[in-house]
């Protein structure tokens, strides 16, 4: 058994090692795994801050994601066609330039989040998690039928986005960014879960009447826990358009707000790390059986049916010994 | 005479047929243990409910601390300074002891939209919590699982976190229940010194305890007060005592 702590140190270690040893060995496609790693974990991290902190099963999350990525794909498509996205009444042009594609990504993710946190919430159990698809689909089927990006073929982007002092295109180069956002984010998770916010949250997640009779407003905190968690997973997809340089409506699909959920649970609902050994576990399984046989997402189900009756803790909570997350 | 800090003005509430309040007026005056004795089912729980604010009433008014509060939710009646325990512990039964009273001191400082500093190391709100886990003798507890507490000592974590709100009175459902002769024995003890800091409105089934502790006493039968009095009046008065007492007089 290992501490938690050291767990983590090493997955950390092996994810920002595996790709230096790719690069020194110039092998780009498992550069490229890692930084799909980096980038779904860090979706998953963002919906582990509903779902693990605050108790709130959203299967809506691929909103946040397909939205990231459309800010990506919308801005980048009007930089790469010299046309603005909007004449009056003020100019809006589009960018190439990756900070301001996450603020884009980031602050629209939030405010979609905020509006349907506020709605979901009137809602708990199994009612919050069809609200919440309900509202995927919703987004789902929009984007395929707004031709303007792309309908159901989603957007091509050719060059990939920049950043200043490095050259995006080199894979070990747009690792190292989505490395830096999965350490932020973990850091930001990690330092949320211990604050005040995250112990009203972590009650507010066992006993919402507890919250209230302390004179806290439970709803209040886990709206604002759905609107960080929204804004990750933004980010995380308007990281992803840009590694595949290509948006398309899939990300919104419920398939993908289903994965993120799958990472948690692989890794360990409610532990730091859970979305990224989850989302690592997955891209192997990917990588490895999908070139076997296209229906190895039933080796996925077993898996987690596995992890589900004898490891409730997750992969985390097997190899730490521990079952039960937050002390 | 002063103002009461919290009033139930004529409070009537329906489940179904069954009458859990009937035109129900109680005053918790300041510095008083009011306790609410009654038969099981009598409606006791119900109107603590009412009056916490997690039941309207279909009927009457709540007062407290000089406003009516009847129409305000549970979050800010707890805010406007009313410290609730009850009957079935409401805990986050995952968190440690510990835990549980720094919510509570947090309740009471109300920053809560604070992400970065961990909020068990913030010496403030950890004194208050050490604190009142001291004065109900649960400090020794302070990192056992809150799930591995026994009822009694659940009752005992609840006062402790209604503690850390300092509130302007206490709702206390059944806080004896569970704690054995020794405990309620303690627990007497510090209520009878709470009651200088804030009134309490005591449900209790343990009548050494209602005795001993009670200022005055409000009987409740089939959700209807048949009366209100001293300890020594309630003991005298008739109807009381064939209602209700006269069970083990
Ligand atoms: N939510 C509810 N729905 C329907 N009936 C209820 C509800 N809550 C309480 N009752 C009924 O109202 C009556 C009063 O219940 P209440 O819990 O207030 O009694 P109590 O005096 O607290 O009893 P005890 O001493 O057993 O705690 C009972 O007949 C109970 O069955
Ligand atoms: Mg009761």
């Amino acid at each position: 058994m290992i501490r938690e702590t050291y767990l983590n140190a090493l997955i950390m270690a092996l994810l920002l090692g595996i790709p230096l040893w790719a690069h020194v060995a110039g092998q780009p496609f498992t550069i490229t795994l890692a930084t799909k790693v980096a980038i779904l974990g860090l979706a998953g991290v963002g919906l582990n801050i509903a779902l693990g902190l605050g108790g709130m099963v959203s299967l809506g999350h691929a909103v946040f994601f397909g939205i990231g990525g459309y800010a990506m794909g919308i801005l980048a498509h009007h930089a790469q066609t010299y046309t603005p996205l909007m004449e009056a009444p003020l100019l809006i042009e589009g960018t190439k330039f990756m900070p301001a594609i996450w603020l884009v990504a980031v602050v629209v993710s939030a405010v979609v989040a905020l509006a349907i946190g506020a709605l979901s919430l009137r809602t708990g159990g199994v009612y919050f998690i069809m609200i919440t698809l309900a509202f995927g689909q919703m987004f789902y089927y929009f984007a395929i039928s707004w031709p303007a990006y792309g309908g159901e073929d989603g957007l091509s982007i050719y060059v990939r986005n920049e950043f200043p002092g490095l050259n995006t295109l080199v894979p070990i180069q747009f690792f190292a960014i989505a490395f830096v956002a999965l350490s932020l984010g973990l850091i930001l998770s990690h330092l949320i879960a211990r604050s005040r916010f995250g112990l009203a949250l972590g009650a507010a997640r066992q006993n919402s009447e507890r919250v209230q009779t302390v004179g806290l407003d439970p709803m209040r905190v886990k709206l604002v826990a759905f609107v960080i968690s929204g804004a990750i997973t933004g980010l995380a997809g308007a990281l992803f358009a840009d590694l595949n340089r290509f948006v398309a409506p899939t990300m919104f699909s419920w398939h993908l707000s289903g994965e993120l959920i799958i990472f948690i649970i692989l890794g360990g609902i409610g532990r730091l790390f859970g979305p990224v050994v989850g989302a690592g576990l997955f891209i192997l399984l990917e990588h490895f059986l999908g070139g076997l046989s296209e229906y190895w997402l039933i080796y996925v189900g077993a898996i987690l049916l596995g992890v589900v009756l004898f490891a409730r803790g997750g992969l985390i909570g097997a190899l730490s010994g521990r079952e039960v997350a937050h002390d | 005479m002063t103002e009461p800090i919290l009033r139930t003005e004529s409070i009537t509430k329906y489940f179904g047929a069954v009458k859990a309040s009937q035109d129900v007026s109680l005053e918790l005056r300041p510095g008083e243990i009011h306790a609410l004795i009654g038969p099981n089912g009598a409606g006791k729980s119900t109107l603590i409910k009412q009056i916490a604010g997690n039941l309207t009433p279909d009927a009457g008014r709540i007062w407290f601390d000089g406003r009516d509060v009847t129409r305000l939710g549970t979050v800010a009646r707890a805010r406007a300074g009313l410290g609730r325990t009850f009957q079935i512990s409401s805990l986050a039964m995952e968190y440690t002891v510990l835990q549980n009273v720094v919510l509570g001191a947090l309740g009471r400082d109300g920053g809560v939209m604070r992400f970065l500093l961990p909020a068990m190391k913030d010496k403030a709100l950890v004194a208050e919590a050490e604190a009142a886990l001291d004065r109900v003798g649960l400090i020794d507890l302070k990192s056992t699982r809150t799930a591995d507490l026994s009822h009694g000592q659940r009752r005992q974590l609840e006062v402790a976190v209604a503690l850390t709100l300092r509130p302007k009175a206490f709702l206390m459902d059944e806080p004896m229940a569970g704690l054995g002769a020794g405990g309620s024995k303690r627990l007497t003890g510090f209520l009878d010194t709470l009651r200088a800091e804030a009134p309490i409105l005591l449900v209790e089934h343990d009548m050494d305890a209602v005795f001993a502790l009670a200022d005055r006493i409000s009987v409740l039968v089939y959700g209807e007060v048949i009366a209100t009095g001293t300890a020594a009046e309630i003991r005298a008065n008739r109807d009381v005592r064939t209602a209700y007492l006269g069970e083990d007089a």
